[in-house]
């Protein structure tokens, strides 16, 4: 058997990929895909820890964040078209009409 | 969990229940109606179901107790907030009757999405298990990302419905993460469980990463400094009524959940939590004022005051006890009166395509509305925290808390803080009254449903500079609950 | 951590060297030993033996994206008959009835989305572009 501490592992670097992605990606859609990836790299976690504690509580609330991620993934998707119909861009340095 | 115990007791989700099935309505009716007929009708089917879902949150004070397999939790903390939170989707919702068809955007949709996102508020201060936090919290977040875009026309309005969302999401992942850790430190994740093993166990590194992780989601979600930067953009592109809720509804619900986390899951460890909330606390007060002196758009002020409130409220939270969990408590409801009426007046104020939105906008308001004028005065003074008002029992309260936990230096910046506050919301009366307006801004006739929105919000907000005791005795109780409980 | 315990999964590991080897060594050996001959037909994209027409970066409606975005949702949504019926059986027994109109309810509320966007007219093409962007932008 693989240890769960891999696991923890892999879905640590995952994580943090995503994070990186996040921060430095310019492109919309890759800074979507990046949360996306986020996501994943904790159901990685939960399922990991579910088998280590053998308790289902872990797989549950995996299903609920697949879901809850298909939710954002349609309203996330909804609202780029918005910004693409009235930017035509999907830069992130573009989209700046509110300035920080 | 424990699989045995059968407590279904719809009353707990009774309000809930109400406000979805409302929501569901309003939803299905939208495409039924013409294209060309009026949604006004829908927005009145909605203010129903949030008056409906207040009487139910009456009628759950006599039930208290946990229910539906111990997820959900039933006692005067979550009601207080439920009041808090149903109001403000009925103020919100008098202020949007006009304001849409100011816009001109005709789609039900939009009442409905205010419903479902009040249902995911709701559920965030009655959840005690982590799965309900987390499915509420996606509940009210979702819904408000799509009524930030809600200005089809608007470019600004698309960006601020994207910033919201990437940096919610992002904020999100961040909260499941910890949520993830704490399964795995505990093997379990129902608040009170874990709260009981983190008190018999030793302190792991997995426990305060955890801890560090949920406290970033949800400082991302309260808008407390570092986290803070998304606010006035977000704000400034968002239709006006949906900043009014924004700024007060998820953020209510927002501090309910972390009040539930931090003082419910992680009690045991508050020395790791106490000083970056005190960090976040000093930033979000300093930051946030300093950013609003500087702005000349209204809804940008507005955004930066939003983020040194929240301030305020982190320092209830750093005095800890029962004294500043209530003041905490307490502040949000009254921080929701007062933000959720100038929020109206600003969004009757702004016109058609939320052309006037500039403080100099706002000048002579003070005769071409008087009504709307003296409202946003009194807001404004409460935002302050001038006696007689609100704000002033709330600053009270939260101060009072704070010097009593021997928080000598907290409370001198707070206090500090709010002289500093004063400067930019007296600058909105002075240009209100002193200055003269120009002469092409329309005169405003004020709708009945403003009328009564801002009533509503006005009275709230002097009943609680006047007579705060009896909500504050809710308040307590409510967070002598919340301590006992766990 | 010694190698044992990832010893079982050494024939993936294997079946992935062999695989790509496999999709490395054929690229390499067309590219070394293949003849080239350019013309004009060999050039042009390949479309199942059809005279390509057009480009093939050309936009498409946003219909389709619409169509999947909802395929999507009610396929996830999905997601939660599976657990429920694998113990259907445990759950008639403690709760009798509940667990089966819970699921009731829980289709119930997806069926209402559905009935939603037949109405709003997502999955009806038929209706032409111009009149749908006119409806559209109000």
């Amino acid at each position: 058997m693989v240890p769960v501490s891999y696991y923890l592992v892999l879905s640590a670097v995952l994580f943090t990929l995503g994070v990186a992605a996040f921060l430095f990606k310019r492109n919309i859609i890759t800074i979507f895909m990046s949360i996306e990836l986020m996501l994943n790299a904790v159901n990685l976690s939960f399922v990991a820890f579910a088998n280590m504690h053998k308790d289902v509580s872990g797989h549950v609330f995996v299903f609920f964040v697949m879901v809850v991620a298909a939710a954002e993934a349609a309203v996330g998707l909804a609202i780029i078209i918005a910004i693409y119909r009235t930017r035509e861009t999907l830069n992130v340095d573009r989209v700046n009409l509110l300035k920080l | 969990m424990n699989p045995t115990t059968n407590e279904i007791q719809s009353i707990a989700i009774l309000p809930e229940l109400i406000l979805s099935v409302a929501g569901i309505v309003v939803m299905l009716a939208d495409p039924f109606l013409g294209a060309k007929s009026n949604r006004r009708p829908l927005g009145y089917l909605a203010l129903a179901g949030t008056v409906a879902a207040l009487f139910a949150t009456a009628m759950q004070r006599s039930s208290p107790g946990a229910s539906y397999f111990r997820v959900i939790q039933v006692d005067d903390f979550s009601v207080f907030f439920h009041f808090v939170i149903i109001a403000i989707t009925a103020v919100v919702t008098l202020s949007s009757l006009d304001y849409l068809e100011q816009q001109r955007i005709r789609a039900g949709e939009y009442y409905a999405l205010l419903l479902f996102g009040t249902v995911g508020m709701c559920l965030m201060t009655s959840a005690r298990e982590l799965l309900m936090l987390f499915i509420a919290l996606e509940i009210s977040s979702i819904a408000t990302y799509v009524l930030a875009g809600f200005r089809l026309r608007s470019a600004a309005s698309a960006e601020s419905s994207l910033k919201y969302f990437l940096l919610g999401s992002f904020a999100t992942a961040f909260f499941l993460y910890g949520v993830a850790l704490i399964y795995g430190a505990t093997g379990t994740t129902n608040i009170p469980a874990i709260a009981a093993k983190l008190a018999e166990g030793s302190t792991t590194g997995l426990t305060v990463m955890a801890l560090a992780l949920m406290i970033v989601g949800m400082a991302f979600k309260i808008s407390a400094a570092p986290f803070h930067v998304w606010t006035p953009d977000v704000y400034e592109g968002a239709p006006i009524p949906v900043v009014a809720l924004m700024s007060t509804g998820p953020k209510a619900a927002a501090f309910a959940l972390m009040l539930r986390v931090l003082f419910g899951a992680f009690g045991s460890l508050n020395e790791w939590w106490m000083p970056l909330i005190w960090v976040a606390a000093v930033l979000s007060m300093t930051l946030g004022n300093i950013g609003a002196l500087m702005q000349n758009n209204v809804k940008r002020m507005l955004a930066y005051s939003s983020i040194a409130h929240a301030g305020y409220v982190l320092v209830a939270f750093a005095a800890q006890k029962e004294a500043g969990v209530s003041a905490a408590i307490f502040y949000t409801a009254t921080y929701a009166a007062m933000n959720v009426g100038a929020f109206a007046v600003a969004s009757y104020q702004a016109g058609e395509g939320e052309r006037y939105v500039s403080i100099d906008d706002f000048a002579g308001l003070g005769r071409r509305s008087p009504v709307l004028a003296t409202t946003l005065t009194i807001f404004m003074l409460s935002l302050i925290g001038i006696p007689l008002t609100g704000g002033f029992f709330a600053k009270f309260y939260v101060f009072k808390a704070a010097l009593a936990s021997d928080m000598i230096w907290l409370t001198v910046i707070g206090v500090a803080n709010s002289a500093i506050a004063a400067y930019y919301y007296l600058r909105l009366i002075v240009v209100m009254y002193m200055k003269e307006g120009d002469e092409s801004t329309p005169l405003l006739p004020v709708p009945v449903s403003v009328a009564t929105g801002l009533l509503v919000a006005a009275g709230l907000t002097l009943y609680l500079g006047i007579l705060p005791e009896s909500t504050l005795d809710f308040a307590i109780k409510g967070a002598r609950q919340l301590l006992l409980i766990h | 951590m010694t190698d044992n315990q990832l010893l079982p999964y050494l024939p993936v590991l294997l079946q992935l060297l062999v695989a790509a080897g496999i999709g490395a060594g054929m690229v390499a050996l067309s590219a070394i030993i293949g003849h080239r001959k350019y013309s004009r037909v060999k050039m042009q994209a390949y479309e199942c033996g059809m005279t390509p027409t057009g480009d093939a970066q050309h936009r498409f409606s946003v219909k389709f994206y619409l169509v999947a975005m909802l395929f999507i949702l009610f396929d996830v949504e999905a997601i939660f008959l599976i657990p429920w019926a694998v113990v259907y059986k445990d759950l008639l027994r403690k709760f009798g009835w509940f667990g089966f109109w819970e699921m009731i309810i829980y289709i119930g509320i997806v069926l209402v989305g559905l009935i939603y966007i037949w109405k709003k007219g997502v999955i009806d093409w038929n209706v032409d572009d111009a009149k749908e962007s006119a409806s559209g932008s109000d």
